[in-house]
């Protein structure tokens, strides 16, 4: 019924009242930058923990003997467990070359290869799990499975090293999860705080409002549009100027995240970013106005 | 159609602004309750807005006790009186017309029947060259004319003027006055709050005077006397 009317209120409130409206506008940028912020750094560090959990893994060497085929069974057979996430067979030659390369700088280690003359290197499958906690059961299932050619699996001696980086993603992703929500929180009373005051600045024109007849709906309806209005071009401003800073920053903080592109992952999630900013901002918006303006309707 | 019973008024325990009051205000009358500066006129039409608590007594607005009106319906009781505020209170971020077309907006009136009546509003107080300024931009008499303009517009069954004419010249003033007396006479109820003695002495309609708290005279064809 009023709707237009109070939307265009609303509008007219955001665009005459110059003063509240950039103070909320401001606090709105600042939310939404918040947003954005949270929403890369969760990128990055989901990113970095898995880096972290993909330098994980275990071998399974096999004695110099082992047949072919009978490594490619295992092969298959470990690829076909849930926990497994790859399994690569690495020959003997393989490995030995891998092991020149690591060495090329190291003439005393490539002179004593030369001396023994023979492949000392065995050969290997290198296993990823789909879950660093599920190595033990990997290590278990290739110990006790009777393979007569394995001849060692390296996960006792991995163990520790295993534990520690587990111990350090589930400490990292705590302290990531604590900080967002900290941050988060931080945004949401700004936010509510800025409302209050600028609602306080008008408790006397929604008393006028009501004594001269005005509903509460009719009264709240202008300020609720004008804190909408207020979250989507403070997010829309945000959005607009990130896209000029993460291009720059991009390729700087590349090194630093071991190869993470900001500007990448901004562009390839760039609706579901604009669309929480513009949520978070409107909702924020709305929401504070709403509770803010509750006491002085009592008019 | 009003009746104030017994109404008393005490900000805290010492100022004790209305001790006992007690009057009838009839469907079509035009009333004036006069009184020195600080008597409580304003205070007596807050009562009656329900913008106030009495401390004692009650207000009965069409057989209704106005203070009994719960919050919610509030709106729909203000809607039938049209009050021109002592204050103006104008909405700052509201040009002339849009704070007199709000009280239609309110009631959920059409763009044309609103258009029309702000412009014959409008003309009718003397401000059409004005309709686009904010209350910022008006002088004290263009406000005061735009607070009556929003008392009237929208044909309310009680109009409640507080000092009407307190920012206005002479010419303004009669005019005013005249403007009153005429919607009082298509059958609108008015009271006039006011401590202006000349105009008090040229409507010569029923004059209410508050001293001390009370009502001391009630005269039909009164003057102002003091
Ligand atoms: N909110 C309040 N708190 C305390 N005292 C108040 C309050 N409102 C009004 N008063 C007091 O009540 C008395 C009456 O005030 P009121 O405004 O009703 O006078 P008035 O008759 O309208 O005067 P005027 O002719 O100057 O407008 C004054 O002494 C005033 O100080
Ligand atoms: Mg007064």
């Amino acid at each position: 019924m009023n709707f237009k009317r109070i939307f265009k209120s609303g509008l007219e409130k955001f665009i005459r009242e110059k003063g509240s409206s950039s103070a909320a506008l401001v606090v709105m940028m600042a939310v939404a930058g918040t947003v954005l912020f949270l929403y890369m750094l969760q990128g990055v560090s989901s990113f970095s923990i898995a880096q972290l959990q993909d330098s994980v893994d275990i071998s399974a060497y096999f004695v110099e003997d082992a047949s072919e085929e009978d490594i490619s069974a295992l092969q298959d057979k470990l690829l076909a467990l849930p926990e497994v996430a790859s399994a690569q067979y690495i020959t003997q030659d393989q490995a030995l070359e891998q092991f020149k390369a690591d060495h090329e700088n190291d003439p005393v280690i490539l002179e004593s290869l030369e001396i023994i003359g023979k492949n000392p290197l065995l050969a290997s499958l290198n296993i990823k799990a789909s879950d660093p906690l599920q190595y033990q059961n990997i290590a278990n299932f290739l110990e006790q499975g009777n393979y007569p050619f394995i001849q060692t699996v390296d996960y006792k001696d991995r163990a520790p090293v295993i534990d520690r980086l587990l111990n350090l993603i589930s400490g990292f992703r705590v302290a990531v999860i604590a900080f967002m929500i900290g941050l988060a929180l931080l945004a949401t009373l700004v936010a509510f705080n800025t409302t209050r005051l600028a609602i306080y600045n008008a408790k006397e024109e929604i008393e006028v409002m009501k004594l001269v007849g005005a509903s509460n709906e009719f009264v709240r309806g202008p300020f609720l549009v004008q804190g909408a209005i207020v979250g989507v071009v403070a997010s829309f401003f945000v959005f607009i100027s990130a896209i000029p800073l993460f291009w720059i920053l991009s390729p700087k903080l590349e090194l630093f995240l071991s190869g993470f592109s900001i500007f990448g992952y901004f562009l390839s999630h760039f609706f579901w970013i604009f669309l929480l900013q513009t949520a978070v901002g409107v909702l924020l918006g709305v929401l504070s106005s709403m509770i803010a303006i509750r006491k002085y309707l009592k008019v | 159609m009003i009746h104030f019973q017994k109404i008393g008024k005490a900000y805290g325990t010492e100022n004790i602004v209305l001790r006992d009051v007690s009057f009838e205000v009839e469907e079509g009358e035009f009333v004036s309750l006069v009184g020195k500066s600080g008597a409580g006129k304003t205070t007596l039409l807050r009562l009656f807005l329900a913008e106030e608590f009495p401390s004692h007594g009650s207000i009965l607005f069409q057989q209704r006790n106005v203070h009994e009106i719960p919050e919610s319906k509030l709106h729909e009781h203000r809607r039938k009186i049209g009050v021109v505020f002592q204050d103006y209170k104008l909405l700052p971020f509201k040009t002339a017309e849009e704070n007199i077309s709000y009280v239609m907006e309110i009631l959920g009136a059409n763009e044309q029947d609103i258009a029309r009546d702000v412009k014959d509003v409008l003309d009718i107080v003397g401000l059409s060259d004005r309709a686009l300024h904010f209350p910022y931009q008006l002088s004290g008499g263009e406000k005061q004319r735009v607070a009556i303009a929003r008392a009237l517009i929208h044909r309310p069954q009680v109009i409640v003027a507080d000092e009407p004419t307190g920012n206005l010249d002479p010419y303004n003033t009669k005019d005013i006055i005249r403007l009153l007396l005429k919607i009082n006479e298509l059958g609108t109820t008015t009271i006039l709050a006011t401590h202006n003695k000349e105009v008090v002495n040229q409507i010569e309609k029923r004059v209410l005077t508050l001293e001390g708290g009370t009502i001391i005279r009630d005269q039909e064809k009164g003057r102002f006397v003091m």
